[in-house]
């Protein structure tokens, strides 16, 4: 090979290197989801999430998702990232929407670290009857269809199984595009206390939700903006 | 046949280097291991939390007592030569013919020999006899204590935290970890999905949760207070968040712990919301329906069943 091509050939594997690297560090590394900042009024802070069977992402819509809704323009965006401030009561509200699946621990059925020990449950069907609300300490995943995903944020000792719509409804009439609108889901409420101190919280669900890979574990248990995201609160 | 002559003449004027050198170790040979046995080994980690922290912060002197020696031997000669057979101006001679030193290599060789394999027989040692060194054996351990009131422990390692199973108390579950003082403590680690590692800092206890398998590790606390958890094998995006603290209590505040935690658990149904105890758990299997998951008509999972059949069961 001539000196000029050995030159050339050298210039475009730095170049494809030099690309390869600023793909990966705009795309991984700054391509970080929105983070939705939520202030408390008289204490508490108010948040709403939904999760999905899908998303509106252009890059992996078959997976599973959840929203944080803002809470200005009341609009639902695709993050796991949002800001509480310090020292305040946090009231979550959670709609579920996917259908759904078996905990692999069964331990995550139980409700722990929530103010009172409880979450109240409602499930709307698909034809839009809700059952009454329950307050419940324990959402059996292995006893029926019942529940759908966690919202965990374990440094804080928060565990809270969110409900899923019934079987038929999780095997038939899911909501189909997301942000879900519409169909069959359950609501969720609880409320725990943040520090008074500032910190970022990761919070995950514990639900083996990543369909089509290994043991359910990859996808989006592995990224944020789908079933895993960070708590910031602000000091 | 002037020059071997005089080479012989500026050998026999060489003074004993060896000498010369042991008396410069010796002394701060002396010196650093004293250093590292008072000052050093009492706060040596992990610690003294437990008979297997003890027993690895004393291998690890032991260890450091060794290595110290060599080391400052090492740097020693170095220095030693670097003043003494440095190039001097005006010196273009060549240095005499070296033929082998039958004294030295007998030297070297017996010292190297004695240093190895007596670290090679002491870390054999000790990996099993005083403490099983804390590691994981397995599920057949070559090592037990010789105690009848052992406490058993399960580590369940999941993305992205340690779950706590104690089946003496009717198999309750938790995300706490006490353990009472002086008492030998048989964990049994293993995993729900993906490979962990259990490492109980503080207690010199680290033992590999495996999905499927059994890994028995043995510790006796001896010293109350709090120690960190940590997972020790890369286990995705919050690896690095996957730690807890655990606490050694007294006897008297563990049994008071165990039996209201066994008793809340009850209370409230999860005990029988769990899988009945077992040293290692199939996550494809629902105890109470009797079934494989996949089979369950109605478990959908998110955009199919819990595994997909085109999956593995296990990594």
């Amino acid at each position: 090979m001539s000196l000029p091509a050995r030159i050339a050939a050298l210039l475009v594997a730095f170049a494809a290197v030099a690309v390869g690297a600023a793909f990966i560090v705009v795309h991984y590394f700054l391509g970080s989801p929105p983070q939705i900042t939520f202030n408390a009024s008289g204490g508490v802070t108010h948040v709403v999430l939904q999760e999905d069977p899908q998303n509106n992402s252009a890059s992996e819509p078959g997976w599973v998702s959840y929203y944080v809704q803002n809470p200005t323009t009341k609009q639902w965006v695709h993050t796991t990232l949002f800001s509480v401030p310090k020292g305040t009561t946090v009231h979550v509200t959670i709609l579920g929407y996917d259908g759904c699946t078996a905990l692999r621990n069964n331990f995550w059925s139980q409700v722990q670290g929530t103010i009172g020990g409880h979450v109240r449950v409602s499930v709307i069907n698909n034809k839009g009857v809700a059952t009454p609300t329950r307050s419940v300490t324990s959402i059996n995943s292995w006893s029926n269809c019942n529940v759908g995903h966690t919202f965990a944020i374990p440094s804080l000792h928060l565990f809270v199984p969110v409900a899923s719509p019934d079987a038929i409804d999780s095997a038939n009439n899911l909501c189909g595009v997301s942000p879900c609108t519409s169909g069959p889901h359950s609501v969720m409420n609880f409320s725990f206390r943040v520090p008074d101190f500032g910190a970022i919280f990761r919070w995950q669900c514990f639900v083996p939700c990543g369909g089509g890979f290994v043991d359910g574990n990859g996808g989006p248990m592995q990224t944020l903006g789908y079933m895993t995201g960070n708590m910031e609160v602000r000091a | 046949m002037a020059a071997p002559e005089a080479t012989v003449a500026n050998a026999r004027s060489e003074p004993n280097h060896g000498l010369r050198m042991f008396l410069v170790w010796l002394p701060l040979a002396v010196a650093a291991d004293l250093c590292i046995w008072f000052f050093l080994y009492p706060h040596m980690p992990p610690g003294r939390m437990s008979t297997s922290a003890s027993h690895q912060a004393f291998d690890i002197t032991y260890l450091a007592l060794w290595a110290a020696p060599v080391v400052l031997f090492v740097w020693i000669y170095a220095g030693y030569a670097l003043i003494n057979w440095r190039h001097r101006e005006g010196d273009e001679e060549d240095g005499p013919p070296i033929f082998g030193n039958v004294k030295v290599q007998a030297t070297w060789i017996a010292a190297t020999a004695v240093i190895v394999l007596g670290l090679f027989v002491f870390g054999t040692v000790e990996l099993i006899v005083p403490a099983g060194a804390g590691a994981g054996e397995g599920p057949a351990p070559i090592w037990k204590p010789n105690s009848t009131n052992l406490l058993q422990v399960q580590v369940i390692g999941q993305q992205w935290q340690f779950t706590y199973r104690y089946p003496q108390f009717g198999g309750m579950e938790t995300t706490q970890l006490l353990l009472p003082d002086n008492r030998y403590v048989e964990f049994h680690v293993t995993s729900l999905d993906v490979i962990h590692s259990f490492w109980a800092i503080q207690l010199g206890v680290k033992a590999d949760a495996n999905p499927g398998v059994d890994n028995v590790a043995f510790t006796k606390p001896q010293q109350l207070g709090t120690f960190r958890v940590q997972c020790n094998e890369l286990c995705g995006l919050w690896h690095g968040a996957m730690y807890n603290y655990g606490h050694v209590v007294t006897a008297t505040a563990f049994q008071k712990w165990a039996a209201a935690t066994q008793f809340k658990e009850a209370n409230i149904g999860l005990l029988s919301e769990l899988p009945p105890y077992a040293t290692t758990y199939d996550p494809t299997v629902i105890p109470q329906m009797g079934q494989e998951v996949v089979k369950i008509d109605g478990i959908t999972g998110a955009p199919g069943y819990y595994y997909p059949a085109r999956d593995p069961v296990t990594p």
